[in-house]
């Protein structure tokens, strides 16, 4: 029987010919990482178990993102301890404000992560990488200490269900689009503990970024993983990026999958997931009744140059509407700069919304952005749980850029095209 | 079905105690980690600090109701979204020795392995078991009893493996033993 990308990152990973769904195994890991809510406590562990030294310096990243530039003095302290660590155990790969990024942009940008590679990350969305052609799942921040101390990390080897889209995705549909979507069809936890494998004409024909984001919320379908297999896309990206050999695999004509989704890519309309789940879908076209106050453009989700560049070709020329604030959040410096110098902020900056440093910020409400009661916002982010942006009462939509940019001007939830229907009847 | 001997911090940490029993808080489905934690409360990482904001954008007065020793009970994806082990940790802090779920969300899950919070997976006895109601669980051998109702129900038995992380007494001095030999 043949096995999936999945299981044969995994196998390697355990030094094995061979594992099958439901195998509990040990496995070593390429690369592993935490942030500035997941790595203290991973720390505190770690010191606690009584190791005394890192598997390997250079295959540990932390990064405080989500409350930097620090927020508070409290924050102040969680970045202090994991600067503290990181100087005394060499690790390499710590950037503080100025360098540091998104962690789930920014690892991949500087090519730490790449093909066929295991990750785990003390962070839920570390299933971002999985666009690369890589198996990488989110962990908890004692099995990162772990990670720190021994390079090994206990999977329970998943089941994989295929999603095969056929057909290239409409005007303005894109990643973000098409993930909102098979949330939709199938549940926060319609992938409970599974592999989530994305194939198919819709995503041969995506950009790096696009995959980005659906593999970003693999877990909002209570994914273990997503992945992409590796093709030219992949490739081209990778190459004179990724640091180490990329090792390049792909799933068997046989390989077993629990369940096969075909969908036509080409059907899926702008979509939204309206609060408190991201599997409360509707298409984006049916939601102009619903006000706004807020927009945020930015996240491990939608942050990327891609993104930015969406957003201003939808704002450009355009003002956002007097009852919004739109705040956008360049994922990375290295996107931050790319953006000015394409331009980009001009555009932003003309039609009054305001430009942040790379944060977490409002996407997890932490700080830079936090709704009020009452107060609604459309977000590029990944999650519209209850409280996620700020006060319990407040509400989260889920968009893509294009969506986002347009409600930015509307006032109230719209796609580019009644903005520009709009425009032409002015 | 022989279920977890140990699969409890119970055990881990007061010596073979294996039997837990008190009063059910009872949730729905999808409760996200947000809501046992919520991410504002995220620059604190002492239990309990953490303890006093448990669940407190599903209930704001939870946390001065609930009383160590009562038990959370709740429907399908228990502890879905983020990964934050601040979660169980906040669940320990507010002295709750047990979770039952129709299914908890994944690394929630090996979380609470990881870090000794008993858990048990039995969708039976979540239908069974209202608020307010007393409950015994035998987390040796997974027998859940509704004492107010005097129903009984099985939980789901644990893998081989999962039971050594326990009886290692937690994932670090699991695998620091598998590290000693070198
Ligand atoms: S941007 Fe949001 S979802 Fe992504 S890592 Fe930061 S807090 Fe988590």
């Amino acid at each position: 029987m043949g096995m999936t990308i999945t299981e044969k990152i995994l196998a390697r990973s355990a030094g094995k010919d061979h594992v099958e769904p439901g195998e509990l195994i040990m496995g070593k890991v390429d690369f592993c990482l935490g942030n500035d809510i997941t790595a203290p406590v991973a720390i505190d562990e770690f010191e606690k178990a009584g190791f005394d030294s890192v598997f390997d310096s250079e295959r540990i990243a932390l990064i405080p993102d989500h409350f930097t530039p620090n927020k508070d003095i409290k924050t102040a302290q969680l970045v202090k301890q994991m600067r503290e660590f990181s100087k005394r155990h060499g690790v390499r790969h710590y950037y503080d404000v100025g360098r540091v990024g998104v962690e789930h942009a920014l690892l991949p940008e500087m090519g730490l992560v790449g093909p066929g590679d295991c990750v785990v990350g003390a962070d839920s969305h570390t299933c971002t990488y999985g666009a690369l052609g890589a198996f990488a799942t989110g962990v908890g921040s004692t099995d990162l200490a772990g990670a720190m101390a021994t390079g090994e990390v206990w999977f329970r080897v998943p089941e994989s269900i295929k999603f095969d889209f056929a057909g290239e995705l409409g005007p303005y549909v894109t990643g973000k689009d098409l993930i909102l979507y098979t949330i939709g069809q199938i549940g926060v936890d319609g992938a409970l503990y599974q592999a989530m494998e994305f194939t198919g004409r819709s995503i041969e024909a995506l950009s790096m970024d696009s995959r980005f984001s659906i593999c970003n919320m693999a877990i909002e379908a209570g994914g273990k993983n997503g992945i992409i297999a590796a093709d030219d896309v992949t490739k081209a990206y990778v190459e004179g990026r990724f640091r180490r050999e990329p090792r390049y695999m792909y799933s068997d004509a046989d390989a077993s999958y629990v369940t096969t989704y075909r969908w036509r890519g080409d059907e899926i309309p702008l979509m939204v997931a309206k609060p408190h789940l991201p599997s409360n879908t509707q298409a984006a076209a049916e939601l102009a009744d619903v006000r706004i106050d807020q927009v945020i453009i930015g996240s491990c989700t939608n942050g990327r140059i891609e993104d930015l560049r969406m957003a201003a070709e939808v704002l450009r020329g355009q003002k956002v509407h007097d009852d919004v604030r739109c705040i956008v959040i360049p994922a990375t410096q290295a996107i931050w700069q790319q953006a000015m110098e394409e331009g980009l902020f001009q555009v932003f900056v003309e039609a009054e919304a305001v430009v942040s440093a790379p944060t977490c910020g409002p996407c997890l409400g932490g700080h830079m952005g936090i709704l009020a009661e009452g107060e609604r916002a459309v977000s590029t982010t990944n999650r519209n749980f209850v409280g996620r942006m700020g006060h319990p009462g407040s509400e989260v939509y889920l968009a893509g850029p294009y969506v986002a940019a347009a409600s930015a001007i509307a006032g109230h939830i719209a796609t580019p095209d009644q903005i520009r229907s709009k425009e032409v009847a002015a | 079905m022989s279920a977890a001997p140990g699969n409890s911090a119970a055990r881990m940490s007061d010596g073979g105690r294996t039997t837990i029993t008190g009063r059910a808080w009872t949730f729905g489905r999808d409760i996200d980690t947000d809501l046992i934690i919520a991410a504002r409360y995220l620059n604190m990482k002492t239990a309990e600090e953490l303890a006093a904001h448990l669940m407190e954008d599903a209930d704001a007065d939870f946390p001065t109701k609930v009383r160590p020793g009562d038990i959370l009970v709740a429907h399908e994806n228990f502890g879905c979204g983020s990964s934050r082990e601040h979660a169980p940790m906040a669940i320990k802090g507010a002295g709750i020795p047990l979770v039952i779920a129709k299914s908890f969300a994944r690394i929630f899950y090996r979380n609470s392995f990881n870090t000794g919070l008993p858990i048990l997976v039995a969708p039976a006895a979540v239908d069974g078991i209202r608020e307010g109601d007393t409950v015994e669980a035998d987390l040796t051998t997974g027998v859940i009893r509704n004492m107010t109702t005097g129903k009984e129900f099985q939980a789901e038995p644990l893998p081989e493996f999962m039971r050594e992380l326990v009886a290692a007494g937690g994932l670090l001095p699991f695998l620091k033993g598998r590290m000693a030999p070198k």
